[in-house]
């Protein structure tokens, strides 16, 4: 018994000091990157390349996150509703989680099992194939060349996708109310203006910079620090997707605590 | 002092030492081979000598000048001097053969589109590549790769080029090719060399001096002469290849 309690406590301890050890090694390299996001000179073109990798490629996909959410939002919100005569109300509500919540979020978590994963992939396929230690045997700075153009991508092309998303999943659910469902035209638009503000806007683009920052940061260090071949590579990419969309949804709950 | 000098070197990864109070002067303008078992710590040795790895203890003396403590900015310009093959090569997946060769120079240098296009050129010519400028790293054969990785690492005219086990997996014909490739890339340019080998006939071919690693020390460590004449019983173990003898199979 006694023995079982001391395994456990090692177990914990074991898992504690792994988690503060990533912890601290995520904090060097955001602090690195921090460091080397002013120094010039500045890789525009490679930040463009990532811009055009995180933000362009993801559109297809994210437009249709947007677009389901909102016809799937639209469908059961209906039904809810009806149910004491509250029709009215669908397009402001579903407008409004969307806003606030759900298209940055699903979003964010689009971004990362597309953009994540590859920056994950791709960084890590560069430390086993040593092509990162030959950028600096080149006096190249990895961390400034690899690194810094992901997350200055994916922090600004997360607001810009949420934007999109925002916008296909309203239209979404105009179509689904007014065409199928047969709500109101006018009524449907008026609701979402008057119970809908800009500052529901802003708070969700603040919560998909984060999410950006957050996805850019875990994806790049994952990858970065890859160890161990193929298998490696991996695990690389499987651990930047889950803790990636861990950290989204804690953070998406830190934000909305501190915003309400 | 040699151009690159290594004193009392320790280095430990967790609970494995890999090099042991090692010294080591490597001369300058010669080829100088290090050998030793696999996993005998060869590889970060000249890891240590580039800066991709700190040691734990120790100092390493490029051009007479400790690096040990410098600074990510001064041992970014130290590296300049160096140019690095490494063992599958390491050319950029994303880039062209092209693309790859022109790097450095494009990182390095001021020089003008079409001067980067005449130097590559030069380059990939003169390690026997032509027309395979704009075919991607994946189309290349394992020995074409190993070219086009030495046309990078000499592109920015290094005084220092390391090369990591350069024939490794190589079939013999390929293995010659790259080993008349170092020699006269070094005479040449009057380079400085550091080869990792396991290769016995590459390694007497190419080298002016060779240095036997083991047990995380320089056991022996002169011209190749001396070598294949050595008396010492490592030595001897090591290039007969035989299982009897002071170096355990583990």
């Amino acid at each position: 018994m006694a023995n079982a309690a001391i395994s456990l406590l090692e177990s914990l301890g074991i898992a504690a000091i792994r988690i503060c050890a990533e912890a601290g090694g995520v904090l060097l390299l955001l602090i690195a990157s921090l460091r080397w996001m002013f120094i010039p000179p500045f890789r525009i073109k490679e930040i463009i390349q990532q811009m055009e990798f995180v933000g362009v490629k993801s559109l297809l996909i994210v437009l249709l996150t947007g677009c389901f959410t909102g016809m799937v939002m639209t469908l059961q919100i209906y039904y809810g509703f009806k149910m004491f005569s509250a029709e009215s109300l669908v397009g402001s509500t579903v407008a409004l989680a969307l806003l606030r919540e759900l298209a940055p979020v699903l979003t964010a978590l689009m971004v990362t099992a597309r953009a994540g994963s590859a920056i994950a992939a791709y960084l890590g396929t560069m430390r086993v194939t040593e092509q990162i230690d030959a950028l600096c045997v080149m006096a190249v700075n990895p961390v400034k060349y690899l690194v810094v153009p992901r997350i200055i991508a994916c922090v600004f092309m997360m607001p810009l996708l949420t934007v999109f998303a925002n916008f296909m999943g309203i239209i979404a659910s105009y179509f689904v109310a007014v065409k199928i469902l047969g709500i109101n035209e006018g009524i449907f638009i008026a609701n979402i203006v008057k119970y809908c503000g800009l500052s529901d806007l802003y708070n969700g683009l603040l919560k998909a910079t984060c999410f950006g920052f957050l996805i850019a940061v875990i994806s790049c260090y994952k990858g970065f620090y890859t160890s161990g071949g193929a298998e490696g590579v991996g695990r690389a990419t499987t651990e930047a997707v889950v803790a990636s969309a861990l950290a989204v949804l804690v953070c998406d709950y830190i934000i909305t605590a501190m915003m309400l | 002092m040699g151009i690159i000098r290594f004193e009392k070197v320790t280095k430990s990864f967790k609970d494995q030492l890999v090099l042991n109070e090692l010294d080591l002067d490597i001369a300058e303008g010669k080829t100088t081979v290090i050998v030793g078992r696999s996993g005998g710590g060869k590889s970060v040795l000249l890891k240590h000598a580039i800066g991709l790895i700190k040691p734990d203890s120790g100092e390493i003396f490029i051009d007479g000048k400790p690096t040990t403590k410098l600074g990510e900015f001064a041992h970014n310009e130290l590296r300049k001097i160096f140019g690095m093959l490494f063992q599958e090569a390491a050319l950029f997946d994303s880039m062209t053969v092209f693309e790859n060769v022109a790097f450095p120079l494009r990182e390095h240098t001021r020089k003008s589109a079409a001067e980067i296009a005449t130097i590559v050129k030069e380059r990939l010519n003169a390690v026997g590549l032509v027309r395979v400028d704009k075919k991607m790293p994946s189309e290349l054969s394992g020995g074409m790769r190993k070219r086009v990785g030495l046309a990078r690492a000499l592109v920015l005219n290094p005084r220092i080029v390391l090369f990591d086990e350069p024939t490794t997996g190589l079939d013999p014909i390929m293995t010659k090719a790259i080993n008349s490739l170092i020699i006269d890339t070094q005479r040449h340019f009057n380079l400085t060399c550091v080869v990792i080998s396991h290769d016995v006939e590459s390694i007497f071919e190419i080298g002016d001096d060779i240095a036997l690693l083991y047990d995380g020390k320089i056991v022996e460590h002169s011209d190749t002469f001396s070598m294949r004449n050595s008396t010492n019983p490592l030595v001897k173990q090591f290039f007969s290849g035989s299982q009897e003898g002071p170096i355990q199979i583990i």
